[in-house]
């Protein structure tokens, strides 16, 4: 019993990390209709500012933790807000073929220049928070395992907020319902979108800090398989719908871990990717997501 | 005459500089803007070269393929400083055959598939001699049959997986193989560690790993003990607390961990994080600066085979170390090293006792190797083209690996 209460434990804190990433693919998709695919790439660029800021600001302090998890955070959403500037902004009305094209080429060159300018040796990323372990019989928790699902759960909530409380969160949802119809009463896209694209991005590089406090070994290449498996849970809780995004993040990081810890470990992958298959073969839009007929 | 041949800056520098090789030489390129004039200067250029150069000095090209960047950039970049020692050594000497040595390297940037693609260029277009590589067993598995095919002798330095050898015989190494290195980590289990169930953790994408895995299982079971929990993941993955958990469960007295060493230091730190306290120990593939770099307190207490200790007091290590820390700003090498540097310096030797760079005739000199004392110990070449050694123990204490024991063959 106490080996289930931590795989689930440790699948949470897995989870939390997807769903995060999740997240920004998620409200990209509902507002714009594409997979932004740099996405991945802009949580690799979140670690390496983590990185990079880790030497200047001392190491195991909450506020230099704080310091460094909002610093990538403004890098990322101003990462984000560029690449939308300069690559998705020309493409939009045109087919969005040609934006999902022009997302895997941006999603390579952020990769490859990566291994330009950061080099393609993984680098150890600094403990930034200070860290303790914590244990409740023979369960054990650590600090970093509760800093990231307790950063998640409140990154969430607040998007949440923003999405459903606040002016620029309702012109979001009415670019997402109909853009020319937004456009009509008054909506900036422009910057409605411009925003979408930089909180999505934040929530990315708040993922790629606490990626790398967990698993301190961080590379150019290292958003790539994170964000496969987030784009996978964005799927599976019903892509463009934002608690399913959580859902979808949180269910396929608690999977992973129950068969990386079984016998099957070696299909931890395999086993995961059929889950999303079962799942979409029954509800087709996702758990959460509402079937909708694509307009024609 | 031609020792300061051989000491010219422009052969050195080349041996000393990498990345050069990486970018086509800018040599191959020039004539390409030639105006036509100039382009029949350049063709007559050669001609006028030769007849005042003696065609004697050109140099004997060596070829290395290492991973200098990516996951197991340490090797190759230690391997790729001990060549560069010997081929100095050799050059300060005379050369091999009155001729200077020079090395041409490429990065396989540990993925797979790209070791077999520089090969291919190192051997068509390069022409090289013989090939070395210090990266490990599954890159060497993409260089062999191509080696094999141009009849040109490859030295594995560090590839302990004994199918690296098998089957062709153009391919040696100079290191000891996992058979032996699995007994030997059976050995320490047992007998210094006193551990009765221990947990396997393999990585299921590394030949070297699934290898060592499978000789540890045997020979640990034949002394007694009882391999309590097996788990695995894959080379990349970074999360290895559920394994850890379904370790922990299974109550071991320590657990094997036969990858390399990114994957075996955040384990270590993740096994620590769950509140496991027992020694982990694995092969040679652990032994990096990045271990103890990226693992920080986590490796303490912890455990590895390797090739050679630096602390040893045998002269050629001392000399060897001295010599390495005079170079490399007073860092301490590792066994890649001193394991590619005595690797470079058997060709060496083999050429000159073959008196000819012909690849089949290398072939039989290199086979002939015996007792070639190197810094890594006495190595002779098996007829399975292996080199028979003994292995060391080192542990991890306050973020140094210190010398536990001497385990031979």
């Amino acid at each position: 019993m106490s080996e289930f209460l931590q795989q689930l434990i440790n699948g949470l804190s897995l989870g939390a990390i997807y769903a995060l990433i999740a997240l920004g693919y998620t409200m990209v998709y509902g507002v714009l209709r594409f997979i932004n695919f740099a996405h991945s790439d802009v949580f690799m660029v979140g670690s390496f500012i983590g990185y990079y800021l880790g030497k200047i600001i001392p190491e195991n302090t909450v506020w230099g933790g704080l310091a460094i998890l909002l610093g990538a955070m403004l890098g990322c959403a101003l990462l984000g807000m560029l690449i939308e500037r300069l690559a998705y902004r020309r493409l939009r009305g045109g087919p969005t073929l040609n934006v999902l094209i022009t997302a895997i080429g941006v999603a390579l060159l952020l990769e490859y220049s990566g291994q330009v300018f950061f080099g393609a040796t993984p680098r150890t990323f600094p403990s930034v928070f200070p860290s303790a372990n914590f244990s409740f019989g023979s369960l054990v928790i650590s600090s970093n395992q509760i800093i990231v699902i307790v950063v998640a759960a409140l990154l969430m909530v607040a998007l949440q907020l923003i999405v459903y409380r606040t002016k620029i969160g309702t012109a979001m949802r009415a670019v997402s319902l109909n853009p020319k119809a937004a456009q009509l009463v008054g909506v900036n896209n422009d910057v409605v979108i411009s925003f979408t694209f930089g909180l999505g991005s934040a929530l990315a590089g708040a993922g790629g800090i606490l990626y790398a406090l967990n698993y301190p070994s961080i590379d150019p290449l290292m958003g790539v398989m994170p964000g496969l498996k987030a784009f996978v849970a964005a799927v599976l809780g019903g892509i463009g719908n934002i608690p399913g995004a959580a859902l979808g993040g949180l269910l396929l990081g608690t999977v992973e871990t129950f068969v990386n810890g079984s016998q099957w470990s070696t299909y931890k992958d395999a086993i995961a990717f059929a889950i999303l298959i079962i799942i979409l073969l029954f509800r087709p839009a996702g758990l959460l997501g509402k079937f909708t007929v694509e307009k024609v | 005459m031609i020792s300061s041949d051989a000491l010219r800056p422009g052969v050195i520098a080349r041996s000393a500089a990498p990345r050069q090789s990486i970018c086509p030489p800018p040599a191959r390129f020039a004539p390409r803007f030639f105006s036509l004039p100039l382009l029949s200067l350049a063709l007559l250029l050669p001609f006028s070269l030769s007849s005042t150069r003696a065609a004697a000095v050109e140099p004997i090209k060596l070829g290395e393929i290492e991973p200098l960047t990516g996951k197991e950039a340490a090797f190759g970049q230690q391997a790729h400083r001990g060549v560069q020692m010997a081929i100095a050594e050799i050059n300060a000497r005379g050369g091999v055959l009155g001729r200077p040595l020079v090395v041409v390297v490429e990065d396989n940037q540990s993925k797979p598939g790209d070791s077999a693609t520089v090969a291919k260029k190192l051997l068509s277009r390069e022409k090289v001699v013989a090939l070395l590589c210090g990266g490990t067993s599954s890159s060497c598995n993409e260089i062999t049959p191509l080696a094999q095919a141009a009849r040109i002798p490859f030295v594995a330095t560090t590839a302990t997986a004994p199918e690296v050898t098998e089957k062709r015989d153009y391919i040696f190494r100079s290191c000891f193989i996992d058979p032996f290195q699995g007994a030997v980590l059976a050995k320490f289990a047992t007998t210094t560690l006193k551990a009765k169930r221990v947990a396997l953790l393999t990585s299921v994408s590394a030949s070297y790993s699934v290898g060592l895995s499978k000789v540890f299982r045997e020979k640990f079971t034949a002394l007694g003990g009882v391999i309590a929990a097996e788990q695995k993941y894959s080379e990349g993955d970074k999360d290895f607390r559920a394994q850890l958990t379904a370790i922990k469960a299974a109550q071991v007295d320590a657990i094997a961990a036969t990858g390399f060493y990114t994957e075996a230091a955040l384990l270590c730190k993740q096994a620590r994080d769950l509140g496991l306290t027992l020694p982990i120990f694995g092969g040679d593939g652990w032994e990096a600066p990045e271990l103890i770099e990226i693992g920080g307190k986590a490796v303490d207490g912890t455990y590895y085979a390797s090739h050679y200790s630096s602390e040893s007091t045998a002269p050629e290590v001392r000399e060897f170390v001295k010599k390495y820390r005079a170079r490399y700003n007073g860092e301490t090498p590792d066994s890649m090293a001193p394991l590619a540097y005595d690797a470079t310096l058997i060709i060496a030797e083999a050429i000159a006792r073959a008196g000819t760079t012909e690849g089949p005739k290398l072939r039989d000199a290199l086979a002939a190797t015996k007792n070639f004392p190197g810094v890594t110990g006495r190595t002779s070449i098996d007829a399975q083209r292996n080199a028979s050694k003994s292995a060391v123990i080192l542990a991890v204490k306050n973020g140094r690996a210190t010398y536990v024991e001497t385990i031979d063959p």
